[in-house]
């Protein structure tokens, strides 16, 4: 009956249902132009102006917050390589952590539920308390200064030092988010078929080889991607930081994007804040190609 | 084998207590290294929550008690009942608690719409558009925070909730929902939506009886999602909102100071405990939908 019907009739229905698919992403498209795409496209036109966010003056300015950013900022500097260094820091810690915690939890032992509960649990704790909880910890003379003490160390005033706060956020960082990596990795070693473990454990390998050998090639892939996306992340941790350290001491953790809502809500400067955030655009535009084009190339790899 | 072998001629040849400890270890070492590993890893994660819970009853010298104790010697009910006194911490949950809720309904319509109708209706230009709605997961929203500021401003939004409604549905979270809601339309089988169609249901009729109630999973999957993300937002609100009446809880938490901005630790402890609570409860409860929401997006974000 159906396959029978009129030509026309059936592409006038045709034409009814791609209304239909239009009015059903609609809402989320028009919200989609008005708060992200062109908000996108405002900050490269505010970058060229000098804007003024308390007297509201808004004026014409070329390209003079760049010109600002490479010649008389002396802070900018120092924030792009702290937030290299928040990176290539972070980035490593938290994809090994996450691959050690994944490769202990898929053993099948009891009790294996319990620890990826308790790994997984800062993930959906508010960035707020868990930084509340280690401003206490870190504090030069209580928390794990005490526990150091216990065993004959004097621990540093850990965010009150340069070096020692960006590697607490660092670590603190990682141990907030270390349980998403790890279910991911998880859910990729499951899927990991047995017989090749079990074949070279019958020629002989051992647990170090069969893991350097087969395991990891096979979550090459998954570990690509994850990588990609936590470099991303790391661009992106703000509270954090502005909750643990302030970006102190001395701009000594202020990153990219901590320094982009200084600029804007402390400094009122949104003129310069949209420059810097072009800069923040195009580095994870950079980041993102580059995954676009591993990932092609490794799925290629693969068939 | 070996070790089999000359494990059962120890248990012949010794009976002792001791012997039997150290038979068990040699039997199990791999197990207990392993457990030892995994309990030394835990503690980082642990004893935050530990201090939190702990310290939220204690009085505030205590916290400070040398060494540090890890029980309260007193428990100190009052510093729940500061929390209330100190600031409008009522409202500030009631707040939350909402504006959540709204967040997550929003998005769980915006969502499952489009989401829809990127996997099963055409349309031209519905590739594009999804491409377009990808990119949106890979910029921060501190990018988009400065026009979306002036935007609001310019709306007369500052210091209302609104922004932290709106913003939320229709930026990078809500696309996230989109996106796992199309992946869940693409994998049910289509007959059943044509056997929907024969029987002379309207596309709408479809969606609505037929394919959103099967993906009760991904809406599951994207509520746990949105709601965290709301409850848990802090740059949105510290952007939006100054008026006291209107902070969310992160702000509440974070305001808890005395006049010289030095922290009023058991206070701020046992807010922090009232915050964190419901969400962990509910993990508790339903911890396994809760790590599969998250690993859901995670790799296919």
């Amino acid at each position: 009956m159906h396959a029978a019907q009129a030509p026309r009739h059936r592409r006038s229905l045709a034409r009814q249902d791609a209304a239909i698919g239009y009015l059903f992403v609609a809402p989320q498209m028009i919200g989609f132009f008005l708060f992200v795409l062109g908000p996108i496209l405002a900050v490269f036109v505010f970058s060229t102006q000098h804007r003024d966010l308390l007297t509201g003056v808004v004026e014409p300015a070329g390209l003079a917050n760049f010109q600002t950013m490479l010649q008389t900022d002396r802070t900018f500097p120092r924030v792009l390589a702290n937030s290299l260094a928040f990176t290539v820091w972070l980035v490593p810690l938290n994809l090994c952590l996450a691959l050690l915690l994944a490769f202990l939890l898929t053993r099948k032992l009891r009790g294996m539920i319990f620890f990826r509960t308790l790994f997984f649990a800062p993930v959906i704790t508010s960035t707020v308390a868990w930084v509340i909880v280690w401003r206490f910890l870190l504090q030069g003379d209580q928390g794990i200064n005490q526990f150091l003490e216990g065993v004959g160390i004097q621990g540093p005033n850990w965010l009150r030092e340069p070096n020692w706060a960006m590697a607490s956020v660092i670590v603190t960082r990682v141990l907030k988010t270390v349980g998403l990596n790890m279910i991911i990795f998880m859910s990729a070693l499951q899927n990991i078929p047995r017989e090749y473990d079990e074949a070279a454990s019958v020629d002989g390998a051992n647990g170090w080889q069969i893991f350097f050998r087969i395991t990891l090639p096979q979550l090459a892939p998954t570990i690509l991607v994850v990588m990609v996306l936590t470099v991303i992340g790391s661009l992106q941790v703000f509270d954090h930081i502005l909750l643990m350290t302030n970006g102190g001491p001395a701009n000594a953790t202020s990153v990219l994007i901590f320094y982009i809502w200084f600029q804007a809500f402390r400094v009122f400067d949104m003129g310069y804040a949209s420059a810097l955030a072009v800069v923040l655009f195009f580095i994870v535009l950079t980041a993102t190609v580059i995954q676009w084009v591993l990932r092609q190339r490794f799925i290629y790899n693969e068939r | 084998m070996n070790a089999n072998m000359i494990s059962s001629t120890h248990l012949r040849e010794e009976r002792s207590l001791m012997g039997q400890i150290s038979l068990f270890i040699a039997k199990h070492k791999n197990k207990l290294l392993l457990y030892l590993l995994l309990l030394a890893l835990s503690i980082p994660f642990l004893f935050p929550f530990w201090w939190m819970f702990t310290s939220a009853f204690k009085p505030a010298n205590d916290i400070f008690a040398y060494p540090l104790t890890l029980l309260p010697q007193t428990w100190r009910l009052e510093n729940f009942a500061e929390v209330f006194a100190f600031q409008p911490f009522a409202r500030h949950y009631f707040n939350s608690l909402y504006i959540a809720v709204l967040v997550t309904i929003g998005t769980l319509i915006v969502s499952s719409l489009s989401g829809y109708a990127f996997a099963r209706i055409r349309f031209p230009g519905s590739n594009l558009l999804f491409l377009l709605l990808l990119s949106a997961l890979m910029m921060p929203t501190e990018v988009t925070i400065i026009p979306n500021f002036t935007f609001m401003q310019a709306l007369g939004l500052i210091d209302t909730h609104i922004p932290l409604i709106i913003l939320p549905i229709l930026g990078a979270n809500g696309v996230v929902g989109t996106f796992l809601m199309r992946q869940y339309f693409l994998g049910i089988p289509i007959d059943l939506e044509e056997a929907g169609f024969l029987d002379g249901m309207t596309r709408w009729g479809v969606f609505w009886r037929i394919a959103l109630p099967i993906a009760r999973p991904a809406l599951v999957a994207v509520t746990i999602l949105t709601f965290l993300y709301s409850w848990n937002s802090f740059l949105e609100p510290l952007v939006f909102i100054n008026n006291n009446d209107l902070y969310t809880l992160p702000l509440s938490l974070r305001s808890i100071t005395d006049e010289y901005g030095q922290s009023l630790w058991n206070i701020q402890l046992a807010a922090t405990v009232l915050t964190v609570l419901p969400v962990l409860l509910i993990y508790a409860v339903a911890q396994r939908q809760v790590v599969e929401s998250f690993a859901l997006s995670g790799t296919k974000g």
